[in-house]
């Protein structure tokens, strides 16, 4: 319903063109590595943007889900179920649990929701450490196969041995996902979950099923998050309990809320950026988190709308002062 | 059209309403008046399903809707607005329209993700009639605008179209004018008549004595949570009960 | 028997830990409406501040005590001023990711100082003796009479001190509390410091017999803010039963059904109940 301006525009396409060059200038394959793994988190921090962000529930359970995804492609690939059966199929799984704990969980306001969320999380978390038939346990799964070739007549096959190949698998779901929340945003019926974050009360007086509303983003959520994490599994080739451990709830909140919440550039700078930045800092070890910590408690202070939001009210303010000007 | 049936409403063992019936009829303006703290908001959340009543029952066209949540009652052509200005702050003007038009339309989740053309003519119908309330109001001008750019009289009227949006039979206004001046209080009485002769029932909760004499057809008193009086604003104003209940005031006050 | 007996004791030993953790966190949930999810990493870190006393500088156990209480009430009134006044007005959930930031601070402060291995506080009191088939030591029920003591203390304090009852007011009553003159940013500050304080007293008492490590904060502040929704933000009595109440179940459970699976317990009971009433047991609306 905003068409963007020019300028704009144009710095998306410079983007998206320097996201499909950059297997040509990226400098080691462990630096590859780690930007694979942050268009990963990007879909997840997406997703978590969606609920928390833009219908203002602060699921923490956000982690258990990205863990069913990782989990269900681990064992469905492993019992030989091609890739491309295994990971809808668990990003669908994890929007089903969703599903089933949201209406309970859903009851709940503010940090009781936030609360119950993460209690659900732990119970997960805990019980990927200890069912040792199905997770492995504390060991995890290892040798998860890659993504399926997908055969194409006549030339062969796309293959998903490599980084680069991984890289461009990642990237189209990245853009998919950016695609799908784009048409929710930018929607009426996005603007009901904003509705709800808003003024719950009014929502409900004005027609609109707060509860259905919340449960509906609660599962888009969700199925985001256990894509990424199938996504994971796949790529990584082992999960372990840490896949689905609130510590990777906070760090995809780390993203989101120094990202820039309730926009759609925030989550995917956020998961972009600061796994990179993290690497970086390598060298500071416990420093690092600490530093990220004290970043993430000045920006919920002074910039409660992160990086992008900043950025926007710095844009508004110029273009304010030059229309003063003329 | 909507009629309220011995409606009583407990706190904690306090009664904030009691046994209390009256009609609204179609066409009308009924304002419903009383010192403060008479019940009269808690009446609305009753009517409207943000309260349950303790006992007895409301009806729209005798259909019971006592015990639907209130975005079920919307649904039953009774939309209302609240006490203090109540907005989607912080989104825009047409925003706030689009929202409360959604319930009438098929957006959901698929229409929405697939870009049907049951969404594309849809959406387009909402904007429309978002832009055309918009225009009723007097606001169409400030559509993209941020809640926050808006003057206070122009928030009080968009809380109203956000009311109106949908069309709805009857418009329950919760003190429409709080917090105004004379003048503004004024522009929004006549807005308010004219609401009502577009073809929709009004009822309205007000303190401002002069304006309610000025616009009602008829008046319901309560004081205590119980009706005092029902009659229309002539008789109201040499009802011997009312005038006790202003403490023997003068009711124009 | 005897094993359940042992359960017992355990239960009600770890239920005092809990009760006086969850009471430092129902007073700041209740009066001060602040999520201070970071209350666990409180804890922790007076474990730590009394290790480095008595451990590293060789100090006896009671004066540690007293030093880790003032240097966590300090840090808990730094932690108000800096992290949850500036977010006052804004949306609850805002101050929920704040405290996410300032656990996360203290966390890996720990783990930069003292490395993220457990540690061991010297035992001051190992003695153990049998009674009635319990293994019983006097550092145990220096924890469970200690923390009887200690909730006595506070009860006293907040109901027969002038200081005490400025607390309630401004809990009853924030803008009134404000118009009569009540100072209530010194009454945030002093709220914290007896929360925080509190925290490090459970922390001290218990560090002998058991192990610590940076990341114990997390799960027993996750219980503690379980137990407060659970028994009404605010609400002392709510807090200390359900202290002994999930120290007891949790014991049993850990003995009879599964160890592993002995955290579940109050996290699964957690979303059993919300589920069933979304307000919590003793059911107050959210401030």
């Amino acid at each position: 319903m905003i068409t963007k301006p020019l300028h704009t525009k144009l710095l998306y396409g410079f983007i998206l063109l320097a996201a499909l060059l950059l297997p040509l200038y990226v400098p080691d394959p462990y630096m590859f590595q780690v930007v694979i793994m942050s268009l990963i988190f990007a879909i997840a921090v997406l997703a978590m943007n969606l609920i928390i962000g833009f219908t203002g529930q602060a699921s923490l359970a956000h982690a258990a889900f990205f863990g069913f995804g990782a989990y269900g492609v681990a064992i469905m690939t492993k019992a030989g179920i091609s890739f491309w059966l295994a990971l809808p199929a668990a990003a669908s799984i994890s929007a089903l649990i969703g599903l089933i704990i949201g209406p309970p969980a859903l009851r709940t306001r503010g940090s009781y929701f936030a609360i119950v969320t993460l209690a659900f999380g732990v119970i997960v978390w805990i019980v990927a450490g200890n069912w040792v038939q199905v997770t492995g346990g504390h060991n995890g799964i290892f040798g998860i196969p890659r993504p399926t070739p997908i055969p194409i007549p006549f030339i062969g096959a796309i293959e998903f041995f490599d980084q680069p190949a991984q890289y461009y698998l990642v990237l189209v779901f990245l853009l998919l996902t950016l695609f799908i929340m784009h048409r929710i945003v930018y929607s009426i019926f996005g603007l009901t979950f904003m509705a709800v974050r808003n003024n719950e009360p009014l929502a409900d007086a004005v027609g609109i099923n707060t509860f259905t509303t919340k449960l509906i983003s609660f599962v888009i959520a969700n199925f985001f998050a256990g894509l990424a994490g199938g996504l994971y599994a796949a790529i990584i080739g082992a999960v372990s309990p840490s896949v689905a451990a609130h510590l990777l709830t906070f760090n995809f909140l780390i993203f989101l809320i120094l990202g820039g919440m309730a926009s759609l550039a925030g989550p995917v700078v956020g998961a972009f950026a600061i796994p990179i930045l993290m690497e970086l800092l390598q060298d500071l070890g416990h420093f690092r988190m600490l530093f990220f910590g004290v970043l993430l408690v000045a920006t919920i202070i002074y910039f409660p709308r992160g990086f992008v939001g900043a950025v926007r009210q710095l844009n508004d303010k110029i273009a304010a002062r030059r229309q003063a000007k003329s | 059209m909507l009629s309220v049936k011995y409606l009583t409403k407990n706190f904690d063992g306090l009664v904030a309403v009691k046994e209390l019936s009256f009609d609204i009829r179609e066409g009308e303006i009924l304002a419903i008046i009383g010192p403060n703290g008479a019940g009269k908001s808690t009446v609305f959340n009753l009517m409207t399903g943000t309260l349950a009543p303790t006992s007895g029952k409301v009806f729209i066209h005798e259909e019971n809707i006592t015990g639907l949540k209130p975005y079920q009652i919307v649904k039953k052509g009774v939309a209302r607005t609240f006490q203090t200005t109540s907005l989607f702050d912080q989104l825009r003007v047409i925003d706030n329209m689009l929202i409360a038009y959604k319930w009438r339309t098929r957006l959901g989740f698929w229409n929405t993700l697939f870009h049907t053309p049951a969404w594309k003519s849809q959406h387009d119908q909402a904007a429309r009639n978002a832009l055309e309330t918009l225009d009723f109001l007097g606001l169409a001008d400030k559509a993209l605008a941020f809640i926050p750019t808006l003057s206070q009289e122009e928030q009080k009227r968009l809380a109203i179209g956000i009311a109106l949006v949908c069309k709805p039979k009857l418009l329950l206004l919760d003190e429409p004018t709080g917090g105004l001046i004379q003048e503004e209080t004024e522009r929004i009485a006549l807005f308010i008549k004219k609401v009502r002769d577009q073809g929709t029932t009004v009822c309205i909760i007000e303190h401002k004595m002069q304006m309610i004499m000025g616009m009602a057809d008829r008046i319901v008193v309560l004081n205590y949570g119980q009706k005092i009086a029902e009659g229309t604003p002539d008789e109201i104003k040499t009802n011997q009960a009312v005038i006790e209940a202003y403490l023997g005031g003068d009711v124009h006050a | 028997m005897e094993l359940f007996l042992q359960q017992v004791f355990n239960g009600i030993m770890f239920g005092s830990t809990y009760a006086i953790v969850a009471l430092g966190l129902t007073l700041v949930m209740g009066i001060l409406h602040i999520p201070n999810f970071a209350h666990g990493h409180l804890y922790m870190l007076g474990g730590y501040i009394t290790y480095l006393f008595v451990a590293t500088l060789g100090l006896g156990y009671w004066p540690s005590l007293l030093i880790a209480i003032v240097v966590l009430g300090f840090v808990g009134i730094i932690m108000e001023a800096v992290v949850y006044r500036p977010l006052n007005e804004q949306p609850h959930i805002n101050a929920f990711i704040a405290a996410i930031g300032a656990l996360l601070v203290l966390e890996s402060a720990v783990e930069v100082i003292w490395g993220p291995q457990g540690m061991r506080v010297p035992n001051p009191y190992p003695h153990t003796f049998e009674f009635l088939g319990i293994i019983m030591s006097v550092q145990r029920l220096l924890v469970i009479f200690g923390a009887i003591l200690l909730i006595v203390l506070l009860h006293l304090f907040l109901k027969k001190t002038l200081t005490g009852t400025t607390i309630e007011a401004v809990a009853q009553n924030r803008e009134g509390a404000m118009l009569n003159g009540i100072n209530v940013n010194r009454v945030s500050s002093l709220t914290f410091f007896i929360s925080s304080g509190t925290a490090a007293v459970a922390a001290s008492f218990i560090a002998p017999i058991f192990v610590i490590s940076p990341a114990m904060g997390a799960i027993i502040g996750m219980k503690a803010f379980i137990i407060v929704l659970l028994g009404g933000m605010g609400s002392i009595p709510g807090a200390i039963i359900g202290g002994y109440f999930l120290g007891l179940i949790e014991s049993l459970g850990g003995g009879y059904v599964s160890a592993a699976y002995k955290d579940v317990i109050a996290f699964g009971a957690l979303i059993v109940i919300f589920s069933i009433k979304p307000t919590g047991l003793f059911g107050k609306k959210e401030g």
